[in-house]
């Protein structure tokens, strides 16, 4: 962030235009590279969630897992807050994450992704 | 040893074919006999940017059907005659290139020339693939816009499967106000997205369409104009000279611009 990002935010403006492309961009090129839609993302993110939760708890509130990139290297990122590790990993079929959880996972990337379609 | 360089950027309207003749011109002008090949024969222009639209006899196309030399298609510069202008076809003729036509006629070029400069069409189709069959090294043509630069991703893509190197970009239509007051993607931006080396940086400049009117590209007449500049630099970079490229954001000493860059200080 910029000392004029951090001002910009202070004043409650909006942001001048070059990070918006900026930013724009690196989201939009993540995606481009690895082409990946948004759908096969959201897809993996669910299995990935599953995996992880055979062994541990996580904290499906902080969820994150997106695409980044830098020099023209795209990552992708996943970060799973653990909540607590589970006595013994349950089986596959038992680990789907609660239903609950898993309309979270619906609602919560798309607002993520939207922008890189857009 | 020959050079062949691909003048591309996916996107239309960049300045692909405006860097072309200028480059031609300039690199003519340094002394360094030049092929230019407009592989956008749908809508070909570059002869009407080198002011040559009404000498054009044959294209490649007669070249490689043999219904004429090389030599009576390749269109000689007046002003500058280590510059020649070969057009790949006539705008009637829509699907008669390949890419092993392309190789073709380049390598009859290469012969000949020190430089071939290959003006490639927008897009990444046909068009594309054709220009980019004979080239060893490109040009990447930008402006500091998010459409131009996402598409200049996607070329940078294609051209590193193709092991085309090495791959610079022209960083073109720059706006060094816009870029003080934040409001215009910054060259590091630009440079730091893409990932690829600046050879070139041409400031948007109004006698460029003075010069495209009259057909004559502002390398021609040693123009003192920031563009006409800028592409003479980036023809002396090409040619090995060691010319630094000034960032015109950076450049402006005015109380604005110095506290607008002390507003771009990263604080975390």
């Amino acid at each position: 962030m910029t000392l004029r990002d951090f001002i910009d935010r202070l004043l409650g403006r909006q942001t001048a235009s070059a990070t918006t492309a900026r930013q724009r961009l690196q989201l939009v090129l993540a995606h481009d590279r690895s082409d990946l839609n948004p759908e096969l993302l959201e897809q993996m993110r669910r299995e990935i969630l599953e995996v992880v939760s055979r062994y541990v708890e996580i904290d499906l509130e902080e969820v994150d897992v997106s695409l980044e990139t830098e020099e023209r290297v795209t990552a992708l990122v996943a970060n799973l807050p653990i909540k607590r590790a589970r006595p013994t990993p349950l089986e596959a079929a038992e680990a789907k994450p609660d239903p609950e959880s898993k309309a979270e996972a619906a609602t919560d990337t798309p607002t993520d992704t939207a922008t890189a379609s857009a | 040893m020959s050079r062949t360089i691909l003048i591309c950027s996916g996107k239309g309207g960049v300045g692909k074919t405006t860097l072309t003749a200028n480059l031609g011109i300039a690199l003519a002008k340094q002394g360094a006999s030049t092929a230019v090949l407009d592989a956008d024969f749908g809508l070909r222009n570059l002869d009407l940017l080198l002011g040559l639209e009404n000498r054009i006899v044959y294209t490649a196309q007669e070249v490689l059907a043999e219904s004429c030399r090389l030599e009576q298609a390749l269109v000689k510069h007046k002003q500058e005659p280590k510059l020649s202008l070969l057009p790949a076809g006539n705008p009637r003729m829509l699907e008669w290139l390949t890419p092993d036509d392309m190789k073709k006629i380049v390598g009859m070029l290469e012969e000949r020339f020190e430089f071939v400069l290959i003006d490639c069409p927008a897009g990444i189709e046909d068009g594309f693939k054709n220009a980019a069959a004979a080239a060893k090294e490109a040009l990447v043509v930008t402006t500091p816009e998010v459409s131009a630069v996402r598409d200049a991703d996607r070329v940078i893509g294609l051209l590193q499967t193709r092991d085309i190197q090495p791959i610079q970009l022209v960083l073109n239509r720059v706006r060094p106000k816009m870029m003080v007051n934040q409001e215009m993607l910054a060259v590091s931006d630009v440079t730091d997205i893409l990932a690829l080396p600046l050879v070139g940086l041409v400031l948007e400049d109004e006698q460029v369409i003075v010069s495209t009117n009259r057909g004559e590209p502002l390398t021609l007449n040693g123009s003192r104009s920031p563009a006409g500049l800028a592409y003479t630099n980036v023809a002396r970079r090409l040619r090995g000279e060691d010319v630094p490229i000034i960032d015109p954001s950076k450049e402006s000493q005015g109380f604005r611009a110095r506290l607008s860059r002390l507003m771009q200080t990263k604080i975390f």
